[in-house]
Formats: C-alpha cells, sequence, structure tokens
C-alpha cells in the first residue's frame, strides 16, 4: 500500500514514523527545501527540539520512506493521484491512503500601507530570520494578536534587531484572562512566557493598540499606533503584524473532506469524512507541537477499513477538541475590521470584494480571501478552481483533463 | 557563498534563503504589482505568494522558499 503524507512538519514527521512501522511504503510531500515545517524550520541542523532528531534518525533508516521536498500539491489528477509541481517539473503521484498535515498559516488583516515591503507576517519574520535575513541593526515594530508576538520579538532580539514597540490588540483586561487560562491549563507556557517577557524588558508592550496605517516611500518608514485613543508615529525599517494561526484546510478542501470551524474535521481516529484521508497536526485546530505529534501518530497508525459503507468513528457527547488541546487563545477580529481593497481588481467575482469596494487599499488578495472577517462565498471557489487554475493544471498534467473542483492552486495577487 | 542580485554580488551564509539575500542587497523589492507598486515577502511561508522572483532565468520562484546556492543569479522589480 502507497501511503502519501502531506506536510513534513511534526505531525508529517511523527505519521510518516507511524505509517511506516511495519514496513509500508511512505512518501512525504513538502514544499520546503527541508523537513520540520515551520515550528522546526530550516532543517536538522537547526532543530534544538530532541524530537525532531529521534523522528528524523528514525526515519532515515528506513529506506521504505521517502521524502519529496520543494514540491506543491497542485490538483488531484483523477481518483487515488495526485498532480505535484516539483523542481524538476509536473509530477504525478499515486496513492492509496493520504494524511493531510499541512499545519497553519498566519492570519493577516489590512490596514493602510500593509502592502509596502517590509510590512510581513508576525510568524514570516520569525520564519526570515530563521532562513537568514540579516536583522542587525533594524528598527521593528512587532503588532496585531497572541503569544506569538513575544516569540517573534524575542527573535528579532537575538538575531541583533531592535524592536521598538510590540503593540498588542487585546486590551488588559482580555490579556489577564488568557494568562489566568493558560496558567490553568497550560502551567509549562506561563514559564515559558515569563522567560520571554523578562528577556524584552525595556520594550514598549501595549496593550489595546492597533496599527492604523504604515507609511513609506517605496518601502516602510514608519508605522502609526493608535493607543489609548492617541495616535503616534513611530520610524521603523520592518513591521510584523499578525492575529494567530489559522489551520491551513485548503488540501482538505482539494480532497472534499468536511471543514467546519475553519478546521478539518476528523474523528477520533483522526479520520477525515473522507474514505482513505486522515488529518492530523494545526489542519484539524491550532494546537502547537505536542499535539501536531500525537495527531501525526496516530493517524499513521490507523489502517483503512475495507467495507463498503465506511463511515469514520463518532464519539458522541466528547468535545470537538479535547480540553487539552483547547486555545487559550482565542482572538476577536471584528475591530479590526476595516474597509479594504483593491481585490474588486483582482478577483471580480470574489464576494469579499463587494464587502470593501469602497477603499482605496491593495490587499494580498489570498491572504484576505482567507481571512475569516471575508467569508469566501462559491465565487472564491470559482475563482480558485476557475479558468487560470485549470489551464496550468491541465498543462503541468500534459493535457490530462483535470476537474476544475479538484484543482488547487495559489491565487497570485495582482 | 556569492550570489548575484540584479548585478550587484552579495555574500550570504549558507543555508539562507533568497529573501536573506535581497535584504543584504537592500533591494526591499520582489515584483511590482499591476498598479505599479512594489511589493516584498509577507507570509514568509510560501502562501501569499508576493516573494516571486526570476531565479537563474526561471520565473515566478518563491524566495522566500528556495535557498541561496553559489553562483545564483537573482531578478527582481518584474511585472509579476
Amino acid at each position: 500500500m502507497s501511503i502519501v503524507i502531506l506536510g513534513a512538519g511534526p505531525a508529517g514527521l511523527a505519521a510518516a514514523h507511524a505509517a511506516s512501522s511495519d514496513g509500508h511504503a511512505v512518501t512525504v510531500v513538502d514544499d520546503n527545501p527541508a523537513p520540520g515545517g515551520q515550528i522546526w524550520r530550516g532543517g536538522p541542523a537547526r532543530w534544538r527540539d530532541p524530537r525532531a532528531h529521534a523522528l528524523w534518525e528514525a526515519l532515515r533508516q528506513r529506506q521504505h520512506v521517502r521524502f519529496i521536498q520543494g514540491a506543491r500539491v497542485v490538483a488531484a489528477a483523477g481518483p487515488h493521484t495526485l498532480l505535484l509541481d516539483t523542481a524538476d517539473g509536473p509530477r504525478l503521484l499515486p496513492w492509496q491512503r493520504v494524511i493531510l498535515c499541512s499545519g497553519a498559516r498566519e492570519l493577516l488583516l489590512p490596514f493602510p500601507g500593509w502592502t509596502l515591503p517590509g510590512v510581513m507576517g508576525v510568524g514570516a519574520i520569525q520564519a526570515l530570520a530563521k532562513g537568514g535575513m540579516p536583522l542587525r541593526g533594524k528598527r521593528v515594530v512587532i503588532a496585531g494578536s497572541g503569544p506569538l508576538l513575544l516569540a517573534a520579538a524575542d527573535t528579532v532580539r537575538r538575531s541583533g534587531g531592535k524592536v521598538v514597540a510590540i503593540a498588542e490588540h487585546q486590551g488588559t483586561r482580555a490579556l489577564a484572562g488568557f494568562f489566568g487560562r493558560l496558567l490553568l491549563g497550560h502551567p509549562g507556557k506561563v514559564w515559558q512566557s515569563l522567560q520571554l517577557a523578562a528577556s524584552l524588558l525595556g520594550v514598549p508592550y501595549r496593550h489595546g493598540a492597533v496599527v492604523s496605517a504604515a507609511a513609506g516611500d517605496q518601502r516602510l518608514q514608519s508605522v502609526t499606533l493608535r493607543h489609548r485613543g492617541r495616535e503616534r508615529e513611530i520610524a521603523c525599517d520592518f513591521l510584523a503584524c499578525g492575529f494567530g494561526l489559522v489551520p491551513g484546510v485548503e488540501l482538505g478542501a482539494l480532497f472534499g473532506c468536511t471543514i467546519s470551524e475553519g478546521r478539518i474535521t476528523v474523528d477520533g481516529g483522526q479520520a477525515s469524512s473522507v474514505k482513505d484521508v486522515w488529518a492530523a497536526g494545526e489542519s484539524t485546530g491550532i494546537g502547537g507541537v505536542d499535539k501536531a505529534l500525537a495527531e501525526g501518530r496516530i493517524a499513521g497508525l490507523a489502517r483503512p477499513i475495507n467495507v463498503a459503507d465506511w463511515q469514520p468513528l463518532n464519539w458522541s457527547g466528547a468535545p470537538a477538541q479535547p480540553r487539552l488541546w483547547r486555545p487559550c487563545w482565542r482572538p476577536r477580529f471584528a475591530a479590526r475590521r476595516q474597509p479594504c481593497a483593491t481585490c474588486a481588481a483582482c478577483l471580480p467575482s470574489f464576494a469579499a470584494a463587494r464587502m470593501c469596494a469602497a477603499a482605496q487599499l491593495e490587499p494580498h488578495a489570498r491572504q484576505l480571501a482567507l481571512a475569516p472577517s471575508c467569508k469566501p462565498g462559491p465565487a472564491w471557489g470559482h475563482a480558485r478552481a476557475g479558468c487560470a487554475g485549470q489551464r496550468v493544471a491541465s498543462c503541468l498534467a500534459g493535457k490530462r483533463p483535470v476537474c476544475a473542483s479538484q484543482c488547487f492552486l495559489p491565487v497570485r495577487p495582482a | 557563498m556569492i550570489v548575484d542580485v540584479n548585478g550587484t554580488m552579495v555574500e550570504v551564509e549558507d543555508g539562507a534563503s533568497v529573501i536573506a539575500a535581497l535584504v543584504v542587497a537592500d533591494t526591499l523589492c520582489t515584483r511590482i504589482s499591476v498598479s505599479g507598486q512594489p511589493r516584498f515577502a509577507v507570509c514568509g511561508m510560501g502562501q501569499c505568494q508576493e516573494c516571486r522572483v526570476t531565479i537563474d532565468g526561471s520565473k515566478h520562484r518563491l524566495a522566500c522558499q528556495t535557498p541561496c546556492r553559489t553562483g545564483m543569479v537573482i531578478r527582481t522589480g518584474e511585472r509579476a
């Protein structure tokens, strides 16, 4: 049986380890140049988590485990076949079982000037700094919401950059509530947060602060923060602004899996609503590396049941997400929703375009489209699987017909 | 290792991404949008598609997910 695992982050590696333990052939497909996903970024030489090394050492010794790095899923090219876009050109990959470990992405929300070079996500500045982007001597403003802000500030500081301000969108009361829940549910993380906070002593940390605009000529030069009714302009070289993580569910949609509340729906054994498709890690709900490792292992150990009327297992009465993994952080975005964007020009049929037709900003259409504040309607599905996608997909597949609804391509911002 | 960013030779560490080379070269523009505005990396993980550059003649390569190689020729600022 050929088992295909999409994503080589913690969930993908744990799934590959479990699935290959009895000799099954496993292929892991990942779009980064090295395994590890976002949390274990940069490949084995940079990993500090011993679990990553343990998994990798075990996997390397198994001849029947194959890694395809730098490859992206483009479409479902027929039943049980995936079309990949690799560095060496298109490639068809047959599968009998697939485990989706597509991780998460960052929620970015628009504000005037958000397309200026130098404005990026909070996770993005961490990822890029780990990828060698020099920050020495650069002034960085970190904004948005969530615990990731502190982690990013720490990364910037370690890389020699100067964090000139941290602007947390949530007010003081919400933050206190968060730390209370953290203390109850994840005491280990409290210690981690305190250590981070200690390392950032002296950096202004504003609660209830909002980025009202970014400005600059050809590149970011300053950020305007609104805090306690006053606006203040801060000169900087980079702005990292993100509002937490959201599950990466696009691959689940490609396979036709049920997605609810922004997560791929899985049963207690990580099976999705589609036969032979499992999902694990952040794509089934944001929960961090421990959840990803546990779910990856469960999904990897699962075996298909060969019955015609296959039904996913339902735990009656069980919560959708066990308490251990339930996030303490529930960012509220409504206040951030600003009218935006010339996405009207990028994707004319896109539902969000009508929502925000009035503004003069240019959005990153794809990020905007995926923001929960802009619920994609059928028009979005059309745009995603539309004529451009179909054309490229059939071209890649050597004119093999590709069903429009089974095509997944990144919609490129204009 | 040395790479070519728009004709300027810059030195980057082993394992650095193309984005790192662009920042070393002080080139904060990967592409020009249809409305003529400069763009740069936003998500850092291959999703936003803003960091498309031309690498060794091959267009639409994502700078954030491509590691530098010695002698690599990177061209930015194209309408893409």
